[in-house]
């Protein structure tokens, strides 16, 4: 399953690194979309400053939406999606490695808004373990979550429009609970009040990986 | 040609399902009217909420039919779907007529709860964690029927569904916790839940009761009355392709005819 995983990630991800898909689109399309948020906000520094956790977070699960579309469209021509069913490898390594290379993608990106929120929404940050946990814990909930439903609305023709509908609701508790954390990591916020949040993290990261783990074979089936 | 030999017979339902459910409908709406009654004449205004309290007889009663009876159904009958030794197209179309239902008591709940929130607590929403996580589970399940709404195989399709509700469910207590702490853990405890007078009883606590057992018996029946149109459809469905193959065919009959000539 491991072996398998690392075999798909890494294919995935030399495919990005051909082809600079997230690097130059999804990641330039987050940092409209924070710009966009202070259009939208005016040129309060206050507010934005008090906005830029959920900012962030919103920011981070539009382009985790690219970032699945464009993991599920590279296996859409010439069959290969098929090619990877016949070749034998673990449908749970399948689901690892392309979480995995999803989650890798989502990383920098969080990076690039990380800073993008602290140079233009002014906010500074206290504890910098909380933003980093939170990150990592988010980032395996949302690329988990999110190939699943791209592994599922793989075959359809309404791809585009009906898989933010699906994924993005469920995606809500890690929306809440990253900007509670942020909130807390932040100056202003009491750092102790991220724990809990950090807890429901893990708990929807173990319940969508395991339930990824033992249902992808099947929801490959029905693509 | 006679359109019977073009259309293959409706699945049949026998007359003891058509019974039941008639005789569920005939119950469900008198049970529907007492309450109403009940709940509009015969019931004294309350206190403090004045008439206002007459919505207590409708509004918990949609909420339990919509979050937990349709919901916990749908679940239950898509699990059943996905395991292999109980896979048949019955628990796909029950999840799928119970999702369905579900949404429009869904609809119901906020509506009412709405209504009710204006003049108590002066506003139509209120990011309250039972409003949001309703407000949540609406978006998911709606999502389920966009989803099957999508053109597919019967099977095909009732896979997909199956895990999109098995996903859904079981996002259902972590978003109900995380929106419960969202509030609680950033304001204080919540004024703004509905504080419902303690001393409900006499006719107001049997309207109440009713209100739940008329409901529960609408949603049945609706349930009931959606399958069986969930049968047709997928008979339809069929039965429409069958209809074109042979129009298709007698087309090229003819066709072979006219050469002939």
């Amino acid at each position: 399953m491991w072996r398998d995983s690392l075999l798909v990630a890494g294919k995935d991800l030399r495919i990005e690194a051909r082809s600079r898909v997230g690097l130059s689109q999804v990641v330039p399309f987050g940092i409209v979309a924070l710009v966009l948020f202070a259009f939208a906000l005016g040129p309060d520094r206050a507010l934005m400053t008090k906005g830029a956790p959920g900012l962030f977070w919103v920011a981070v699960l539009f382009c985790t939406v690219l970032a699945v579309q464009r993991s599920v469209s590279v296996e859409s021509v010439d069959g290969a999606r098929d090619g990877l069913r016949l070749s034998g490898l673990d449908p749970a390594g399948l689901f690892l490695g392309k979480s995995a290379a999803v989650a890798a993608q989502l990383v920098v990106l969080e990076v690039v808004l990380g800073a993008g929120v602290v140079l233009l929404y002014g906010a500074s940050i206290t504890a910098p373990w909380l933003i980093v946990s939170s990150c990592v814990l988010g980032t395996i909930g949302l690329a988990a979550t999110g190939t699943l439903y791209g592994a599922l609305s793989a075959g359809l023709r309404v791809r585009e429009t009906l898989l933010p509908f699906l994924f993005l609701p469920i995606a809500a508790p890690v929306l809440l609970a990253g900007t509670r954390i942020w909130q807390a990591g932040l100056a202003g916020g009491t750092p102790s009040y991220g724990s809990p949040w950090l807890r429901l993290l893990v708990v929807f990261d173990a319940v969508y990986v395991a339930l990824g783990i033992v249902v992808f074979g099947p929801i490959q089936e029905s693509a | 040609m006679s359109p019977n030999q073009n259309v293959p017979a409706p699945p049949v339902q026998s007359s003891r399902a058509r019974w039941t459910t008639r005789i569920l409908g005939i119950t469900a709406a008198v049970a529907t009217a007492f309450t109403v009654w009940l709940g509009l004449w015969v019931t004294p205004p309350d206190q403090t909420q004045g008439d206002l309290v007459r919505l207590v007889y409708i509004h918990p009663g949609v909420a339990w039919v919509a979050l937990y009876l349709a919901f916990a159904l749908a679940a239950v009958a898509s699990l059943l779907y996905l395991w292999p030794r109980t896979r048949s197209l019955f628990w796909d179309r029950l999840a799928a007529a119970a999702v369905e239902v579900g949404v429009v008591f869904n609809v119901c709940t906020l509506i009412s709860g709405s209504i009710w929130g204006k003049p108590t607590w002066g506003v139509w929403w209120a990011w309250d964690a039972r409003l949001t996580s309703t407000a949540v589970l609406l978006v998911l399940f709606l999502g389920y029927l966009a989803l099957r709404r999508v053109p597919a195989e019967p099977e095909v399709r009732a896979r997909r569904c199956a895990f999109v509700a098995l996903f859904a469910a079981v996002d259902i207590p972590i978003v109900h916790f995380s929106v419960l702490w969202w509030k609680t853990l950033h304001q204080g405890a919540t004024v703004l839940n509905p504080n419902l007078s303690p001393t409900i009883h006499g006719s107001m606590a049997w309207t109440l009761l009713l209100g739940f057992v008329a409901l529960t018996l609408v949603f049945v029946w609706m349930l009931l009355v959606r399958y069986r149109i969930g049968v047709l459809e997928d008979w339809l469905g069929t039965g429409e392709l069958d209809v074109a193959l042979r129009e298709r065919q007698a087309e090229g009959g003819s066709l072979d005819e006219d050469e002939a000539a």
